[in-house]
């Protein structure tokens, strides 16, 4: 026994969660909903879609090869981003702008802030954000295959009455990922069995919301109205697998509680006040912003410290 | 009643089966025997035997020298035939005495004598303590007998006997609570001669029934005596974990058990307590569990403390395969060693010998700000950002976030997905942190 062994300092084992397994967890839990977009929409959102999600792993993989930089397209992180960013486009999308959308959210809003677990915005809704600025008739342009009309949201908001229960199987206008209530559930209840996500954000989002929406929404308590603006929009879509993008919000567990608050009541204030129908997408963007400030004041208090005392002496 | 527990933590693979149905075997020692002055926290003991020195089973060989130090004693009777630096568990060299074993195990006299503890006084029960060189078995190695005197006895509420054996794997103290649970009330009750008003609970995790039924039924009737069930999660052990799950008090890095009303013992540490005061026998031997998915036959052993750990492989069957790691202690919190031929100490809990490195294995990634380091931190902390001053250096935003409240139990480690080195960069920063504290 005279050959030496491994040593390192403890601890000697790891859990069987890695990054890879985590990204690859969120991909199967959109891909419900993808699915039911591409049933809804028919070929056109699948071709958005591949060419979103191809674009966004290659866009990493030329960055980083240019650059030198160790490849990571393997952790399926782009994977998620540019399925993501497909869910969050009409599926009248033009081939030209989901490629401009994947680049600009791998290059712009991840890449070029240091890369994975660095950029402050969530990078698919920087994108459609960025997109929605650009191009705003073809971003908010649903007419597809005979099915015109407003989105549910929109014709909410103009006041007329709209299905719920379509609105909750998801056979309305919309992004192509998130008019389905249902498959976005499901999707979500996969990733909180894996415990990928916790309920705080989502939770937290959605109350706020509902509370703002039955103050704010002038129908009073009308649970109709309150179910629609649940379902209706990207607000599923974007509370359980947007709010919840580990990298721009609070690792704080305070600190979550407080940006799904923050989340539920500035979507609450755009969609009611504002011009537009939807909102989910400016109130994450906008809430990511707000994340080292919140975390800075939702630092727990340690186990055995007394507040009172402060510092352990 | 639900089993009592604390917030965060981690559920790792246990690997308590491999090891956890054999009976405690006990080995002799083969080799020459290895003493460390130091096998414990505080000043090393000063030997006090010379080379040439005929000593016996239970003969004082080391002397603790000053207030935190603890007596060292022969676990065989032979020559002495070396006084000299040795490699040691931490991998450092050490000062021991090194005694040829003759095979007699001749005791020194009044060994083995019965007491009965309740004629001692208090301050002979804390006499024999301190004589046979206890110190805490669960890993720090604490002197038993400081630990036994605070400041105000009548302040003590609870003495808290930790079974909990969180860290995967160990399952010394386990088969020590299903053969020897007379000793560990035994022992119980003689501590809790020192502290008159407080009640005694023996704190065991629910993933072990048989020990459970077996200490319950031994306390039934018991007056001042009560078995606590702890939650399964790692770690339910650390003595701040078991306080709080056992009592709701808790206390931080700056505070003593005692300043909370406690007294924590490992289970191993009680049984010598029992043995050092009602059977006059020292500290000299240990219950190591052998163990790992590279061992043939994964079991506990009562070893003579001083014999090498390469002697337990053997007594294990050897290897089935090459291990790829072997660590002294338990996989969370234990020792790695580079060469097994150290010796067994007061507090070598077990030697793992893992077919897989799982740090070697994996290169650390970018942090993807998760939070399941803040899930699950018992400390409540917040290691993501602690490590960020880590690793700048920045001893100050280190400890505005209390890093010294961390106990580098590993569980962020554990669960980190991006494989981020977060304990190993903590001890750093730790130890930087307490050096330059004590200079100045």
């Amino acid at each position: 026994m005279s050959n030496l062994l491994n040593v390192s300092a403890s601890p000697h084992v790891r859990s069987q969660v890695t990054t890879r397994t985590i990204m690859r967890d969120v991909a199967i839990a959109l891909l419900p909903a993808a699915a039911f977009g591409v049933f809804n929409f028919g070929m056109k959102a699948l071709i958005t879609i591949v060419t979103c999600v191809a674009a966004s792993v290659l866009s990493e993989y030329i960055y980083e090869k240019l650059l030198g930089k160790p490849i990571t397209t393997s952790d399926y992180s782009a994977v998620v981003t540019g399925l993501l960013l497909a869910m969050n486009l009409p599926s009248s999308a033009p081939v030209w702008m989901s490629l401009i959308g994947s680049v600009f959210a791998i290059i712009v809003v991840k890449q070029l802030f240091g890369g994975l677990g660095q950029n402050f915005m969530n990078p698919a809704l920087a994108a459609r954000c960025f997109l929605l600025i650009s191009f705003t008739g073809r971003m908010t342009d649903f007419a597809v295959d005979g099915m015109t009309g407003p989105t549910p949201l929109a014709a909410l908001k103009a006041g007329e009455s709209v299905d719920v229960a379509k609105m909750f199987l998801g056979t309305t206008q919309g992004t192509i990922g998130e008019t389905s209530a249902v498959f976005l559930l499901i999707g979500a209840a996969y990733l909180f069995v894996r415990k990928v996500i916790s309920f705080r954000i989502p939770c937290a989002y959605l109350a706020a919301f509902a509370v703002f929406a039955l103050i704010f929404g002038g129908r009073g308590f009308d649970m109709n109205y309150l179910a629609a603006q649940l379902f209706g929009g990207g607000l599923m879509l974007g509370a359980f697998f947007m709010a919840t993008d580990y990298v721009t919000s609070p690792i704080t567990p305070m600190g979550q509680i407080v940006f799904g608050v923050v989340l539920g009541i500035l979507t609450g204030i755009f969609r009611i006040f504002g011009g537009s129908a939807e909102g989910v997408s400016y109130a994450i963007i906008f809430s990511n912003l707000l994340v080292p400030l919140i975390e800075k004041v939702t630092i727990p208090t340690p186990f055995g410290i007394r507040k009172e005392t402060g510092h352990a002496k | 009643m639900s089993a009592a527990t604390f917030k965060g933590g981690i559920h790792p693979f246990e690997g308590k089966d491999l090891s956890k149905d054999l009976p405690t075997r006990v080995v002799l020692p083969k080799g020459d025997l290895v003493y460390p002055m130091s096998q414990h926290i505080g000043a090393p003991a000063k030997p006090v035997v010379a080379v040439g020195d005929r000593v016996l089973v239970g003969q004082r060989i080391g002397e603790a020298n000053g207030f935190v130090s603890a007596n060292i004693c022969s676990s065989v009777s032979g020559k002495v035939k070396a006084i000299e630096k040795r490699l040691m568990v931490s991998g450092a060299m050490g000062e021991a005495v090194v005694i040829e074993n003759d095979g007699e195990y001749t005791p020194v006299e009044g060994m083995g004598k019965e007491r009965d503890y309740t004629k001692l006084t208090k301050e002979e029960i804390r006499q024999y303590v301190k004589d046979a060189g206890i110190v805490g078995m669960g890993g720090a190695g604490f002197p038993t007998h400081i630990k036994l005197t605070p400041k105000d006895e009548n302040a003590i509420d609870y003495v808290l006997v930790n079974g909990a054996e969180c860290e995967p794997y160990l399952t010394s103290d386990y088969r020590m609570m299903l053969e020897e649970p007379e000793k560990i009330v035994g022992g119980l009750k003689v501590i809790l001669r020192l502290f008159d008003k407080a009640k005694g609970l023996i704190c065991i995790e629910d993933n072990k029934p048989e020990a459970i039924e077996k200490l319950n039924s031994l306390v039934k009737g018991e007056e001042r005596v009560e078995v606590k069930v702890l939650k399964t999660k790692y770690p339910q052990g650390a003595e701040r974990q078991v306080i709080y799950a056992a009592t709701g008090r808790s206390i931080n890095s700056s505070m003593l058990p005692a300043d909370a009303g406690c007294i924590v013992n490992n289970v191993d540490t009680v049984i010598s307590i029992y043995m050092a005061v009602c059977k006059s026998t020292p500290l000299i031997r240990r219950i190591v569990t052998v163990t790992g998915e590279a061992v043939k036959t994964p079991q506990n052993f009562n070893v003579k403390t001083g014999t090498n750990y390469a002697e337990l492989i053997e007594e294990a069957g050897g290897y089935i395969s090459e291990p790829a790691k072997i660590v002294s202690g338990g996989p969370m919190m234990g020792m790695a060693l580079f060469d097994i031929n150290v010796p067994v100490t007061k507090t070598s809990s077990a030697l793992l010998c893992l077919t897989k490195d799982g740090v070697a294995e994996q290169e650390p990634t970018a942090c993807i700000r998760c939070g399941r380091c803040v899930e699950a931190c018992p400390s409540k902390l917040v290691p993501q950002k602690m490590l960020e001053y880590a690793e700048k250096f920045d001893d100050e935003g280190f400890q505005r976030l209390y890093g010294m409240e961390c106990y580098e139990c590993g569980s962020c480690t554990y669960v980190c997905p991006a494989r981020r080195r977060l304990t190993q960069a903590f001890k750093q920063t730790r130890r930087s942190i307490l050096d330059s504290r004590r200079k100045k």
